[in-house]
């Protein structure tokens, strides 16, 4: 009886969230990454509240960024490292569904972890309550874009021996219109301003990669794969 | 097995990897209970061929077809047809004996867990089902892809020295193994080095010549 699609993305899905959760030094690197960076920078600057305030927006952003990229990297390696991608590849199931899976769930534990904490962190830079719904929304929309962009480079480099490095000059450059609008969405609503803006354009930019990045990710990893 | 009688046709298959002509020209017919032993030295193209054959990499001249069909035209469909084994194991470290198995056999067709418990057995790994692949030794590991290849059903194995690390024992499990297959219709391509004893007769194909 063969296996449809829905039933192997759920299976899919399981084993990442598995293999995920069976290296919690992995699973927390990002996390612990974002935490330790959004608070020194009150100790290194000073604890004023207006200046925190005005900067608080690029921190967080900065922040999220680097610490999602800390994680792409492992994407698609550990699973090519011990051949288990070809066995995935052979499965019979198309490379976009596993592709897709592995990046969803990816994003599960790296990006949405992050949106989870980032109150706390809110907190810490002197953002108004008011503002962490938006906050929250734009860095959601902005950690599953950039999770889509790094699968293209996770698939790019997965057969290099160091490919980090040019993993981040591939998706660094694609991932600041992020920065820059996910930066101001969170401005905007800590000014008590309208952030529908930015957020729209953010919510364009995560609906975009989400239908184009699989596609660009699987042909990556097509060639790697061969 | 219903899918069995197919039959497996490489056709003038070249392979180039930068400037080094790894395939020149290899052809091999593969019957429904057939066995097709590829032998020569390393770096022959074995491993090549195989992957050729799986439709993980695609020739630069040639074709395989599978049932008359081009396996790039139908690669889905045929992939869920053959169960290959690299040469290195390829099992999660962190993942069980039978989560491993899950997780690769669970994406070719619905299987219960026992089922796979089923195929540790017969591969003589029961005691490895809930143990995490990384305590297991080479051989062990080993037997748990031979566990992976009985549990897919699937028509036409792809093995790659799947006698490497196994002892005296193992080899002769997995012998008996592949000779079931066979007997039920499957079709094998084996990649390796020692002699294969099956009780029907082996074809070979040196690569070397």
């Amino acid at each position: 009886m063969n296996v449809g699609p829905a039933a192997a993305l759920s299976l899919l899905l399981r084993r990442e969230l598995c293999l995920s959760f069976r290296r919690p030094d992995q699973l927390l690197q990002p996390l612990v990454f974002f935490l330790i960076v959004t608070t020194l920078f009150p100790l290194a600057l000073s604890p004023e509240l207006t200046l925190l305030r005005e900067m608080s927006p690029g921190v967080l952003w900065v922040a999220a960024l680097l610490a999602s990229l800390l994680s792409m990297d492992g994407l698609f390696k550990g699973d090519s490292e011990d051949g288990t991608l070809e066995q995935l590849a052979l499965s019979g199931q198309s490379l976009g569904l596993i592709v897709a899976a592995k990046t969803f769930a990816h994003w599960l534990v790296s990006g949405a972890a992050l949106v989870l904490v980032s109150p706390l962190v809110g907190t810490a830079l002197a953002i108004p309550v008011d503002a962490f719904p938006i906050m929250m929304l734009s860095l959601a929309l902005g950690t599953l874009t950039l999770s889509w962009l790094g699968a293209i480079g996770a698939g790019l480099t997965v057969g290099l021996r160091r490919g980090s490095v040019l993993l981040s000059l591939i998706v660094l450059p694609l991932a600041m219109p992020l920065l820059i609008f996910g930066a101001n969405a969170t401005d905007r609503a800590i000014g008590g301003e309208s952030a529908a803006g930015a957020l729209y354009f953010l919510a364009a930019l995560c609906v975009f990669t989400s239908s184009l990045a699989p596609l660009a990710a699987t042909a990556a990893l097509r060639i790697t794969l061969e | 097995m219903s899918a069995h009688s197919k039959r497996l046709d490489v056709d003038q298959v070249h392979v180039f990897r930068g400037d080094r002509h790894v395939l020149r020209g290899v052809s091999l017919r593969l019957d429904a209970g057939e066995l097709v032993h590829v032998r020569g030295p390393n770096g022959t193209g074995k491993t090549t061929l195989l992957r050729v054959a799986s439709g993980l990499l695609r020739p630069e001249q040639g074709k395989v077809t599978w049932d008359g069909r081009a396996i790039m035209d139908t690669r889905s469909e045929y992939q869920r047809e053959l169960a290959f084994a690299s040469h290195e194991p390829a099992l999660k470290s962190d993942l069980t004996g039978v989560e491993n198995l899950r997780f690769t056999v669970g994406l070719k067709r619905r299987v219960t867990d026992a089922e796979l418990r089923a195929a540790l057995e017969r591969a003589g790994v029961a005691a490895c089902a809930d143990l995490p692949a990384r305590v297991l030794s080479a051989g062990q590991r080993r037997r748990v892809t031979m566990a992976r290849v009985v549990a897919m059903r699937a028509s036409l194995w792809l093995l790659d020295e799947p006698f490497t690390n196994l002892d005296a024992a193992g080899g002769q499990l997995l012998t008996q193994i592949i000779d079931e297959h066979l007997t039920a219709g499957g079709s094998a391509l084996v990649v390796a080095h020692s002699a294969l004893t099956l009780t029907r007769p082996v074809r070979q194909l040196d690569l070397s010549s």
